[in-house]
């Protein structure tokens, strides 16, 4: 028995704290959480207790899952997360290959394509919301302005106020932020590969396209899994971009993280609740299997 | 190689400079000129939304017609800095005392943690370790409702206090991830030889890995103030503009009865930018080393 203590004893001890946080905090919170997604807070005096609250199963989920509001919310998601994600992979994997042969002055590049990752979401909103201002013609700045400037005026359109394709337009300035970054993990990606790989391929007399297309990019598919599963699960929590550009009320640009704050702001918790656990649902869809498939590829 | 088991902390990037290649030999060509004006093409568009920060930032109330919007400021002018300055010094002074401690500690529990996942091989050990990894990825509106519940509860008070906690919790997972990692990359030696000294595993975390952790607390130290400095979700839920952090102070601001002047909101997202723009300046590397070893948070 205490020698059972001492081999188990102070490793239980220095990582218990942390064990028990999690526990509690991740997995005990969510537990809380589906149960309050299934009664009927849906307002303040049920949420401070001052009223009976009742279970009732899965209604708050059909109900909104039904609501026209939060299927344009799933929409929005969606839309948001296919520009976003096509945005950073293409810019990405552009700069990396721009930068991927050492070049002179290589570095200040990098760092200005990295540098808009170090600064918040609601900061770049500040000036992402004059950039997409969506005034035209004489009245037009931001792009719109930019866009008369450089002589192509027709360019000109209404960003985010867009009703069916507003949010595409809140991705851009994700896609300005973030580029850099899946930039940094292809960059990394092109010099984990051997350089006897490349100089294999010359000798073969393969072209510069099919060495890329036959030999690198083979080689770069789990940098691309780990940008596309890293970028998509961002994506799935937009919510401090378009709180910044746009408003919470604004039904343009609405996603179910901005509907979780504003069921929260109105005490409605059922419904903030459910909404939390579709989102945990949409992103362990995506985060779960690459968990996995990491922890494995790792054993082994 | 994915994100979540890169373990070298700068390695790739870090030493662009050193590299073993040889370089390709310079001469002129068409396609090397060409890729260059690329690269300079996407500098500049990388750049724009900083031209127009830092020139809005310096115009006066009425160099702000739409037609001047890209001119340079007919008046240079310091007001919009001295009204962002007023408007945000007490958030960014509280944001400070918010970041530092939460570093600080996540970072300590991320080591033990990290250290114990990386050299204690119990069973089921690999599914303890994609538990707390999860933690990472989680939308945190999936726990908010009862955490706002058990925040209040438990009489912590609203704001910097009850912020340094979360960050402190939601930080666990990514702290733990960098340090499991780099600490894979130890010789086994050096711990053994502590071992076979008579030392138990907590006296050889203190007196033998502890000491060479420090690069890899500097990389997870300046992820933690980078991320807690940028967060709004948790700003948003669990303080308020008087008892906040900067980003929540400057979205008011943004927001706020000063809508139109965008010089102020504008002199605000640099003042509220700047900390974490010098860390990124001063110490690239190490940041870089973070994006790399611990992926992202959300």
């Amino acid at each position: 028995m205490p020698r059972q203590i001492r081999r188990w004893g102070p490793p239980l001890l220095l990582i218990s704290p942390s064990l028990i946080i999690i526990g509690v905090f991740v997995y005990g919170l969510i537990a809380i959480n589906i149960n309050t997604s299934m009664t009927d807070i849906h307002t303040a005096a049920q949420a401070t207790g001052r009223k009976p609250s009742e279970f009732v199963g899965l209604v708050n989920y059909t109900d909104l899952l039904a609501s026209p509001a939060f299927q344009h919310s799933l929409r929005n998601l969606v839309l948001y997360t296919v520009v976003f994600l096509v945005g950073t992979m293409v810019m990405g994997f552009v700069w990396a290959w721009l930068l991927d042969r050492p070049a002179r002055g290589e570095g200040i590049f990098r760092s200005v394509y990295l540098f808009p990752m170090a600064v918040s979401f609601i900061a770049s909103g500040v000036v992402w919301r004059w950039l997409l201002n969506s005034n035209q013609g004489e009245n037009a700045s931001g792009l719109n302005r930019l866009f008369q400037i450089l002589g192509v005026p027709f360019l000109q359109n209404n960003w985010w106020n867009n009703v069916n394709y507003g949010i595409a337009a809140i991705a851009i300035p994700a896609i300005w932020q973030l580029s850099g970054y899946v930039m940094a993990l292809f960059l990394a990606g092109f010099r984990g590969i051997p350089e006897e790989l490349r100089e294999a391929g010359r000798i073969d007399g393969a072209s510069e396209w099919k060495l890329y297309r036959y030999v690198l990019f083979p080689q770069l598919s789990p940098v691309a899994l780990s940008a596309v599963v890293i970028i998509g699960h961002m994506s799935l929590k937009a919510f401090d971009l378009i709180m910044s550009i746009s408003k919470p009320a604004n039904y343009q640009t609405k996603v179910p993280a901005v509907d979780m704050y504003v069921f929260k702001s109105a005490f409605n918790y059922a419904d903030a609740a459910a909404v939390g656990v579709i989102l945990l649902v949409i992103v362990a869809i995506l985060i779960v299997p690459y968990l996995v498939h990491t922890a494995r590829a790792e054993k082994s | 190689m994915t994100a979540l088991t890169t373990d070298g902390l700068a390695a790739p990037l870090g030493h662009a400079g050193q590299d073993h290649r040889p370089r390709a030999r310079k001469r002129f060509s068409l396609a090397r000129t060409l890729k260059f004006l690329a690269m300079l093409f996407f500098l500049l568009v990388v750049l724009i939304p900083v031209y127009v920060l830092i020139v809005t930032s310096f115009k006066g109330v009425g160099d702000a017609s739409p037609a001047r919007a890209w001119s340079l400021p007919q008046l240079w002018t310091t007001e919009n800095w001295q009204a962002a300055w007023t408007a945000l010094s007490p958030a960014i002074f509280r944001t400070l005392q918010m970041v530092i401690p939460a570093a600080l500690i996540s970072s300590f529990l991320g080591s033990m943690n990290g250290f114990v996942l990386a050299r204690w091989r119990f069973p089921g050990a690999d599914l303890v370790f994609t538990l707390i990894l999860f933690g990472m990825f989680i939308p945190y509106q999936a726990v908010m409702i009862p955490l706002l519940q058990l925040v209040l509860g438990s009489g912590l008070p609203s704001g910097i206090p009850s912020l340094i906690v979360l960050h402190v919790i939601y930080g666990i997972p990514i702290t733990t991830l960098i340090f499991r990692n780099y600490y894979m990359s130890v010789p086994n030696e050096l711990i053994e030889a502590a071992r076979v000294d008579g030392a138990g595993m907590i006296r050889t975390y203190f007196s033998v890995v502890l000491p060479i952790s420090v690069p890899s607390f500097v990389v997870v130290l300046i992820w933690q103030f980078t991320s807690a400095w940028n967060d709004f979700l948790f700003a948003v839920f669990f303080s308020s503009s008087q008892n906040g952090p900067v980003t929540l102070a400057l979205n008011n601001l943004a927001n706020g009865a000063l809508l139109q002047n965008y010089g102020v909101s504008m002199a605000g997202a640099l003042l509220a930018s700047l900390p974490t723009l010098l860390v990124y300046i001063l110490l690239g590397r190490y940041f870089i080393g973070g994006l790399m070893s611990g992926s992202v948070k959300g």
